[in-house]
């Protein structure tokens, strides 16, 4: 099996998988218990925060253990509108943000909430004197992503961050989810106040993730109850899922230091080989985040060669799952202004540190046949 | 770097510096330059401090001299080391510092280098120290030679000798010429090992760990005295005792902790000794059992939390009669400060969260309903005289738990699921 849809889920790495399984069957006690068995989960617990802390560079206090992504976005974009809507309503984000952006932002405007959604260019970016345009007094909140989920596309955080630090009203927060691991960015004193990151991305569990919240950031609690981490988020901590979060950002941070490199060449390889497919467009510009590759292939439905490839035991997927109003269509490749016959026929390669250069080729020559065949019926 | 080393976060000092301009760090040595006769006991034990400090970066070499410490960073990115040299006492000041030949266009080409790099302003000063006097040029003279090249190269900077925005040192050596342009404060105080061990009682409170803190600061190394008494007492409040104790060896490396079973004679103070006076008896059998450690550590004084005035244990007749007990010093480096000012410190060193955590101590189970503020020396005297605890005592002596932790030991069993 050929697994290259990395960016929709991975495989969990058996440490990971070892680690809650030890966690589970060990320290089940409720973190809250005062007894000793309680008091052990709970040391534990601790242990995690502090791990993940010195991970991401930043104070163990600063970290909410969630759900997974969407929780982290959700928790962030209407935990920063409700705590602040005192001080202004308008959000900024940009159109090819993950739906649990784009979905948090619309309910929010249904409460009375004013959402500007930036366009990207031809490259998926987004524009940041327009971003600086789109600034007002009452903007309390700007969320923009660090890597798209769909072609890989990197947005300039740091420039961004740049100009929301200095403002006092308007809080920065940034969908990481498929960047950590991947394309590194600095929290600490870079003007990031919320920062989102999904445990099953980086072959964590599903189910798990976490939320950075720098230091005094005030959030509306979307979950109230027994007051746990720091009374962001009640509900029993899941020890067993957030121990093995850490071991799972650990070591694909360790992959990351150790294999700079590699994840590019994979990507390089992949696009140097189907570049004289008949009719390929890259969608992915070339510099940007390593484990991502969308192109189309006009003229061949995607489905039928996403099946096509499934029957050779080769994944890979189209457009992100349900994140545009056309159900054939991708919103982000609209986004970025390609034509319809493109944003239509989007296919999407991701990779991680566990994929080999043979698997490249391998797929490379399975499409080439796998088109010539559809070509014979469908071209 | 390990993903396992300490949570305090790093902090940037570079500003936007290219950091990897600078191949050493420069340390200036504090107090240490006046204390004439032991001065070679104090280098060699700042020696000891940053070499253990340092020890996971193994490409970084550290070398002395008289009245400076080097450190050669070979590759390693400097940040790191600066955080971690700050929080090691007996250290003035760091600086970020490029090493070139003593020689003029080399010189100038480093200055010029390191003023660029620098972009917390648009005026500078440079200050020339020529202590290779076989130099060609003066200092005053080199001053203005540099400082013409800079001005000649760049075009947004101007001179201003008295408010500059960049001063950038130039320290002409024999052996090589040293250039920097930032000076970072160091934790200033004396080495920790220095100055000898004390005892600390640590209680789990806000308090004691600042007090230890302050001790670690003036050169001290410390061995902490808990008292735990279960099942009045929980485990985490012990847990407790030993983060905050771990959270010191940030500042002194290696700590031993001596966890005393206090139960027992706490029971018996609680049954016979009149509960006005139970606080103040039982204060003192800590400080005797203290001191019988302290003996036996060879340890030679007994460090506290307590600050004059704050509860009733802490009135000037409650420490007569406490500090009765034992001929050796007890030190109390807080008891002038107010409560705001330890607070502040104790967050500083990030002992504060620890201590926050809501579990009881030993001193908190048993308290009396109106313990006297005034106790009487007499009194007390009377009371313990009234019952045997010397047997206790020696008991608690005989079944006393020591832990010893470091910097980078782990404080619990936890390492393998990470």
């Amino acid at each position: 099996m050929i697994y290259f849809d990395n960016s929709a889920t991975t495989r969990p790495y058996a440490n990971v998988l070892q680690s809650f399984q030890e966690v589970s069957q060990r320290y089940y006690g409720n973190p809250s218990s005062i007894h000793r068995f309680g008091f052990e989960a709970e040391k534990l617990l601790r242990k995690a925060h502090e791990q993940a802390a010195s991970i991401l560079n930043v104070e163990a206090s600063e970290v909410v253990f969630t759900s997974g992504g969407t929780e982290g976005n959700n928790m962030a974009i209407k935990g920063i509108a409700l705590a602040h809507q005192n001080k202004g309503k308008h959000i900024i984000t940009t159109t090819i943000e993950h739906p649990s952006v784009l979905e948090a932002c619309k309910s929010l405007e249904e409460i009375g909430f004013d959402v500007t959604y930036l366009p990207v260019d031809k490259t998926g970016i987004v524009n940041v004197d327009e971003l600086e345009a789109a600034l007002r007094d009452d903007t309390i909140l700007v969320s923009v992503m660090h890597v798209n989920n769909e072609v890989g596309s990197i947005q300039p955080i740091e420039k961004i961050a740049k100009l929301i630090k200095h403002r006092k009203k308007t809080f920065f927060h940034v969908d990481h989810v498929q960047g950590f691991g991947k394309v590194p960015l600095t929290l600490i004193d870079s003007g990031i106040d919320l920062c989102t990151i999904s445990g099953h991305k980086i072959h964590g569990l599903k189910g798990t993730g976490l939320l950075y919240i720098r230091n005094s950031v005030h959030l509306f609690s979307l979950f109230d109850g027994g007051a746990q981490q720091n009374n962001y988020r009640s509900g029993t901590e899941n020890v067993a899922g957030i121990v093995s979060l850490v071991k799972a950002m650990r070591i694909i941070n360790e992959k990351q230091k150790n294999n700079k490199n590699y994840l590019n060449e994979l990507n390089k390889l992949m696009r140097k080989s189907l570049n004289d497919l008949p009719h390929i467009h890259f969608n992915t510009i070339e510099n940007q985040a390593p484990h991502i590759l969308n192109f189309s292939i006009p003229g061949y439905k995607p489905e039928v060669i996403i099946h096509a490839l499934g029957e050779r035991d080769i994944f890979i997927s189209t457009k992100s799952a349900c994140s545009s109003k056309k159900p054939d269509e991708s919103a982000v490749l609209r986004a970025m202004d390609m034509s319809t016959e493109i944003a239509k026929s989007g296919l999407r390669v991701s990779f991680s540190y566990e994929n080999t250069h043979e698997e490249v080729e391998l797929f490379c020559r399975s499409l080439r046949k796998v088109t010539k065949q559809l070509s014979l019926v469908m071209g | 770097m390990s993903f396992f080393t300490k949570g305090n976060k790093t902090t940037k000092f570079s500003n936007g510096v290219e950091t990897m301009l600078y191949d050493h760090i420069l340390i200036r040595y504090g107090e240490l330059s006046l204390k004439g006769k032991n001065r070679k006991k104090f280098i060699f034990q700042l020696h000891e401090n940053v070499r253990t400090k340092l020890k996971q970066y193994p490409a970084v070499k550290i070398h002395n001299a008289r009245d400076r410490m080097t450190i050669m960073l070979n590759g390693q990115a400097p940040d790191p080391i600066l955080d971690a040299c700050q929080s090691i006492f007996g250290i003035q000041s760091l600086s970020l510092a490029i090493k070139v030949e003593n020689d003029e266009n080399k010189i100038k080409e480093a200055a010029l280098a390191a003023l660029t790099d620098h972009k917390a302003g648009t005026t500078f000063k440079i200050t020339t120290r020529r202590a290779d006097k076989s130099f060609p040029i003066g200092s005053q003279e080199f001053n203005h030679v540099v400082g013409s090249h800079l001005l000649r190269n760049t075009e947004e900077y101007t001179v201003d000798v008295h408010h500059p925005d960049v001063e950038i040192h130039i320290d002409i050596r024999t052996q090589a010429t040293y250039i920097t342009s930032k000076r970072i404060k160091g934790a200033a105080g004396l080495p920790v090992g220095s100055a000898g061990k004390t005892a600390l009682l640590l209680s789990g409170g806000i308090d004691s760990p600042v007090a230890g803190y302050l001790m670690m600061r003036r050169g001290v190394r410390l061995e902490v005295i808990h008292f735990h008494s279960p099942p009045f007492t929980s485990e985490a409040a012990k847990q407790k005792v030993i983060d905050l104790a771990k959270q010191l060896t940030y500042y002194g490396n290696q700590i031993k902790v001596h966890v005393v079973p206090f139960a027992t004679l706490q029971q018996k103070i609680h049954k016979n000794i009149p509960h006005g006076y139970s606080m103040t008896v039982m204060r003192r059998m800590m400080l005797k059992i203290s001191e019988k450690i302290a003996e036996r550590e060879n340890i030679l004084s007994i460090t506290t939390g307590e600050s004059l005035g704050q509860v009733a244990s802490q009135t000037m007749q409650s420490m007569h009669a406490i500090n009765d007990v034992t001929n050796y010093p007890v030190l109390r480096p807080l008891v002038s400060m107010d409560k705001e000012e330890i607070i502040r410190i104790a967050k500083e060193i990030k002992t504060y969260d620890i201590s926050i955590r809501p579990h009881e101590d030993c001193c908190t189970v048993f308290v009396p309903k109106a313990p006297k503020t005034k106790p009487k020396l007499d009194k007390v005297k009377y009371f313990e005289s009234l019952i045997n605890m010397e047997d206790d005592i020696q008991n608690m002596m005989n079944n006393i738990e020591t832990i010893m932790l470091t910097e980078d030991s782990e404080a619990n069993d936890f390492e393998a699921l990470f």
